[in-house]
């Protein structure tokens, strides 16, 4: 991709010549920079503060006006969180929501995008407009009846009732589906005529070509489960089973004081969607926007 | 077109494969959505307490909701948290995706600052700014004493709490708009561009009659899905101010939350569910036409 953009730029050249500016040329850097850095820091600053509020004391941050620079590191906070606190079985618990949804929606993603991409069976039309409209449908439209059911299913304050709704979204399915319609139709014909089944065909020849694909499917899926509060508030009470959201913000209610271990838990909560973001953060960008050029 | 062999050439085995692929996604997803969005239509009309049998009692909820002043500050704080976050949010978007489209250095580092809150959970923003925007141990207050301001309530000030919230979702939503907007600058083709300024366009008029309607669509998908994201607010009013202070910031969803999961009036709250998601409609359908016309044009 760079590559590309790298080989098609000399021909658009003569675009900086014309900007009058001469301020450009006094400093040895662009004037934006006056204006961006500071942007930029503000976006920034509150997640500094929050990794360096979780390494002072509570003694320090209880004081008036509270410092806005550690004396030094203390991990107290973190002693907290790791010993006296349930934030390692929710890490666990949101590690499997997640991991599971994931694995979930891709498996049935991929499965159901391509019937729908490649295969002929009756009612396909029908199905695939009655998914795009679910894609419109509001959650709290559905979550006292999905309540509901789940409670039925006796899965209500069980990791279960967490991850059967979050099993496939229509999002994972019409992706896949969109995707696979734009791979060329010769390869698997090919494959077909060699006597590869369906299954042989979608996974030794369709999914190796899939990557960007699969990679949007997973991160989408990871964030939104990772992140969701709203059905784990509804659909868990008894706290071995809460996830990150719902025990980072229960946790706050119950230790109105301890900033410090707050801060600590919220670190351990934010940092693995941070790890991901930052290691795939082409990945993330590519399929955050995806969303929307293609709407 | 490329070759085509024998379509329908095992039409019935293709089938069957193919109801074996799609059965999971179908099952999950038209269980789990279609078949509650009737049901909460049925709620809607009942009175249900989630644990005892309901009983149906027509339009009450609705006549109900009508006359429920708490609904009435919910629609109203929703609206007001809609009409200035998404204007907000898609100009400020706009204004540093064109900033940053630029050839200037560290342009990558950036878009990764101004993207990275986006990733953040809303309960963990919650929780961040709830300490820092604390009256007495926040660091924003800490900052406002050392420069000689006095010190505020944020959250706690029922005349701020909303506008705080709007800040909040500014700061985590922004760079969103930005990243799509840069996306969508990049497909902007630079011949347009070039000709605009060979015919004496200047530096406004290039942004004004090339760039800016380039953008449409892309700013049509922005306005739409950041309206549908804005009325659905929720976790960060739960972890934060809980609706309060006064319930100056409880939002539909919140109300929702409340009425069938906190009070137990479940066909209560599936009522003005159903009145939000008209209202979602008219703005989907309204969206459309306009987009229509666009194309029109």
């Amino acid at each position: 991709m760079t590559m590309t953009a790298k080989v098609e730029r000399p021909p658009s050249r003569p675009a900086p010549p014309d900007s009058p500016r001469r301020s450009a040329r006094r400093l040895p850097f662009s004037p934006w920079h006056l204006l961006l850095v500071p942007l930029a820091l503000l976006f920034a600053i509150p997640l500094i503060w929050l990794l360096i509020s979780s390494v002072m004391t509570n003694a320090e941050i209880n004081r008036f006006p509270p410092p806005l620079w550690p004396k030094g590191i203390d991990l107290g906070g973190y002693a907290y969180v790791f010993g006296h606190s349930m934030f390692p079985r929710w890490f666990a618990n949101s590690l499997i929501v997640s991991v599971v949804a994931v694995a979930a929606n891709l498996l049935f993603g991929v499965l159901a995008g391509y019937a729908f991409a490649r295969l002929r069976f009756f009612g396909s039309r029908v199905l695939l407009v009655l998914m795009l409209v679910t894609m419109a449908i509001p959650f709290q439209l559905t979550m006292i009846p999905t309540f509901i059911v789940m409670r039925q299913l006796g899965l209500i304050d069980t990791l279960g009732a967490l991850i059967v709704p979050s099993l496939v979204t229509p999002f994972a399915v019409f992706l896949m589906r969109q995707f696979f319609l734009s791979l060329p139709r010769e390869l698997e014909e090919a494959a077909w005529i060699d006597g590869c089944s369906t299954f042989g065909v979608l996974f030794r020849i369709v999914l190796p070509l899939s990557k960007p694909a699969l990679a949007t499917v997973a991160v989408l899926t990871f964030l939104t489960t990772w992140n969701d509060l709203t059905w784990p508030l509804i659909a868990i009470n008894h706290d071995t089973q809460y996830t990150l959201p719902l025990g980072l913000t229960t946790f706050q209610g119950l230790h109105r004081t301890n900033w410090a271990a707050v801060m600590a838990g919220n670190v351990v909560t934010v940092v693995p969607v941070l790890i991901a973001f930052l290691g795939a953060q082409k990945t993330f960008i590519q399929s955050v926007t995806a969303s929307g050029l293609k709407a | 077109m490329p070759i085509t062999i024998a379509p329908g050439r095992r039409p019935r085995r293709e089938a069957g494969t193919a109801w074996l692929f799609i059965s999971p996604a179908v099952l999950i997803i038209l269980g789990l959505s279609i078949v509650p969005v009737v049901w909460s239509l049925l709620l809607s009309f009942q009175a249900n307490d989630l644990v005892t049998p309901s009983r149906w009692v027509g339009l009450d909820n609705y006549n109900a909701l009508v006359q429920d002043p708490k609904f009435g500050q919910a629609v109203r704080n929703t609206l007001v948290y809609t009409a200035l976050y998404v204007p907000l949010s898609i100009v400020l978007g706009l204004a540093l995706a064109l900033v940053l489209n630029q050839r200037i250095r560290l342009v990558g580092l950036y878009r990764t600052l101004m993207f990275v809150p986006f990733v953040v959970s809303a309960t963990a923003q919650g929780v961040l700014f709830s300490f820092i925007l604390d009256p007495e141990f926040g660091a924003a207050n800490s900052l406002l004493h050392r420069i000689g301001l006095s010190s505020q309530g944020f959250l706690t000030d029922p005349g701020q709490a909303l506008l705080v919230l709007v800040g909040i979702t500014l700061w985590s939503g922004t760079g969103f708009c930005v990243v799509v907007y840069l996306a969508a600058l990049q497909e902007v083709p630079p011949s347009l561009v070039e000709a605009a300024r060979l015919d004496g366009a200047g530096r406004w008029q290039v942004l004004r009659h090339v760039v800016l309607p380039a953008l449409r669509p892309i700013t049509v998908f922005l306005l739409l899905w950041q309206v549908i994201q804005s009325l659905q607010v929720f976790d960060l009013v739960y972890v934060t101010t809980k609706g309060g202070p006064l319930g100056s910031t409880t939002v539909i969803v919140y109300f929702v939350w409340e009425q069938a999961f906190k009070t137990f009036t479940a066909g209560y709250g599936a009522a003005a569910a159903y009145v939000l998601a008209a209202a979602l409609l008219i703005i989907a359908l309204a969206v459309r036409i306009v987009r229509r016309q666009g194309v029109a044009r």
